[in-house]
């Protein structure tokens, strides 16, 4: 699997909030894009995920231009994604239902996704009873459920505490290791984003367009320690200054 | 000085009180209490007014009379015929407008584009006072069941498609996006999102608009009809049986009670997830 993006632009109006963004991720890797709130994160998301067409540019998977929502995009969003009728098991299911899978395929799927979520015990709770961490974890498990060939998260850990984030991020980058997922995740946290990708790109605001790509090349066998090793921090200190020289002046 | 007046307020508030401090809970017995108040201290003036003779036994009959008579209507099969016509005309109207509101609401609560179309309409048709088409409604439909169905069905299909359509606004636009990557088509996101999601909220706005179909029932039997509740209080006018009238009001009062309560049970045994 292949995604491209090519020479996107996208407007609300006359406002041009995308400006000519181009990337490409090849199966497997895991990409974040970062950026200030408003830089247009979600709408790029939200581009490739077929909710907003481009106002000019294309978008293809594998080859196949990119027409509207599909399965083969998952995607989770920072809240409010779960379905509070229905338990974490059936929201596990909701996916595959709507596609007609077979009842048993659903049954097995369903399973081993919460058990890859580690929310087997949780099966039968219902959204409100689970905390905001397991919240997006069933809603992570529901997207991989129907098969997608990307998975397209929108700070999916941005409403939670900053401890459960990290414990969330271990669980991420465990599950990409696990899975062999292609990930393009969305984040306005620099250590996140670094924690978790192969590749960073900065994303300025007004328009929206990447200033900076960078390759995340450390060893990421213990999070705890990448978090603090002095290459890590270099990095971050040198991504930080980047945003920070993008955000208008404050004085 | 400060310190001398906090233990006296809060002594102050062991009283009464508590009853009245904002965001406070009473106990459940509590409650319970003054809710059997709620009903029974209104009936204990009413039976002292009677006792005492203090208003005419023409104007106002004693609780013992209206009971008495509720017994005989009731015995003679009268109540029962006229519960059944009346109910069976709500029924029929509400029934009918909800089957045609509630689509007609989530798409307009969903599509911009058709809520656009239908909103100016409906908001001034929702001005007309439905009893203001009972002429119409006659002349149209004679004077059988049909004109009174009618009458239900336009007193409250607007309230309810514009009541419906304010609860479907309320659905998370994640949570249909969601769907839409999920790979779920738009008859998939209506059905099982969007309607499943504000159910509880149509469930309650049926609840509340079902009293306004109780009230022109009764409009609808005063002007023409052979039974109903209306229809009797109409008569018992005529041969000055205010007990009669009185009887009829409360199993009016009873009948509307129990539907709402029935409401609300429908609403806890279907989503639980709500409550
Ligand atoms: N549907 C829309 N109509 C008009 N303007 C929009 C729409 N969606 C987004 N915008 C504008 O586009 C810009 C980028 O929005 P976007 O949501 O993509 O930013 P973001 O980087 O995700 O921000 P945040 O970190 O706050 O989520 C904002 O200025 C926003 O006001
Ligand atoms: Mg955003």
């Amino acid at each position: 699997m292949e995604l491209i993006v090519s020479n996107l632009s996208k407007r609300f109006g006359e406002k041009l909030i995308l400006d000519r963004l181009s990337l490409s991720i090849e199966s497997g890797e895991f990409i974040s894009l970062v950026g200030s709130s408003g830089s247009g994160k979600s709408t790029i998301l939200r581009l490739i995920a077929g909710l907003e067409h481009p106002s000019s540019g294309s978008i293809s998977v594998d080859g196949t231009p990119v027409s509207g929502p599909g399965p083969d995009r998952g995607m989770v969003f920072q809240k409010y994604s779960l379905y509070p009728w229905l338990n974490a098991a059936a929201n596990v299911a909701f996916g595959m239902r709507l596609q007609r899978m077979k009842p048993t395929e659903i049954r097995e799927r369903t399973a081993y996704f919460l058990e890859v979520v580690g929310l087997s015990e949780a099966a039968n709770k219902l959204p409100r009873e689970l905390s905001g961490g397991m919240q997006q974890r069933v809603a992570i498990a529901r997207a991989l459920a129907t098969n997608p060939s990307i998975l397209l998260l929108d700070e999916p850990f941005g409403a939670l505490d900053l401890q459960i984030r990290e414990s969330m991020q271990d669980f991420l980058h465990k599950l990409w290791q696990r899975t062999g997922l292609t990930v393009l995740l969305i984040t306005h946290d620099v250590e996140e984003a670094l924690v978790l990708a192969q590749r960073v790109h900065v994303l300025a605001p007004n328009p929206g367009r990447i200033v900076r790509s960078l390759e995340v090349d450390l060893n990421k066998s213990d999070l705890d320690q990448l978090r603090l090793s002095s290459n890590f921090l270099a990095l971050r200190r040198s991504l930080s200054r980047t945003m920070r020289e993008l955000e208008p002046s404050l004085c | 000085m400060t310190v001398t007046a906090a233990p006296a307020s809060q002594e102050r508030c062991s009283g009464l009180f508590p009853l009245f401090t904002l965001g406070a809970m009473p106990s459940r017995a509590v409650r319970g209490r003054l809710q059997v108040a709620s009903l029974l201290v209104p009936l204990l003036i009413w039976t002292a007014v009677a006792s005492f003779g203090l208003v005419d036994e023409k104007f106002l009959p004693s609780p013992q009379t209206v009971f008495r008579s509720l017994a005989s209507m009731a015995e003679s099969g009268i109540l029962f015929q006229d519960i059944v016509a009346s109910t069976g005309r709500v029924f029929g109207g509400f029934l009918l407008a909800t089957l045609l509101a509630v689509p007609i609401g989530i798409c307009m609560g969903v599509y911009p584009a058709i809520c656009a179309l239908c909103e100016p309409l409906i908001a001034m048709l929702r001005y007309m006072p439905a009893a203001a088409f009972i002429p119409l409604l006659i002349i149209y439909l004679g004077i059988g069941e049909e004109p009174k169905i009618a009458l239900i069905f336009l007193g409250t299909i607007y309230f309810n498609i514009l009541m419906v359509m304010d609860a479907v606004k309320f659905v998370p636009k994640e949570l249909i996006e969601t769907t839409l990557t999920l790979g779920g088509r738009s008859r998939q996101v209506l059905v099982q999102v969007v309607a499943r999601y504000s159910l509880p909220s149509i469930i309650d706005t049926l609840r509340i608009n079902i009293a306004t179909s109780w009230n022109l029932v009764v409009v609808a039997e005063l002007v023409a009809a052979e039974v109903g509740l209306g229809k009797r209080i109409q008569l018992a006018q005529r041969f000055f049986r205010t007990d009669q009238i009185f009887a009829e009001l409360i199993v009016l009062g009873l009948i509307g009670f129990a539907i709402d309560m029935g409401f609300r049970l429908l609403l806890r045994l279907s989503c639980k997830w709500a409550v």
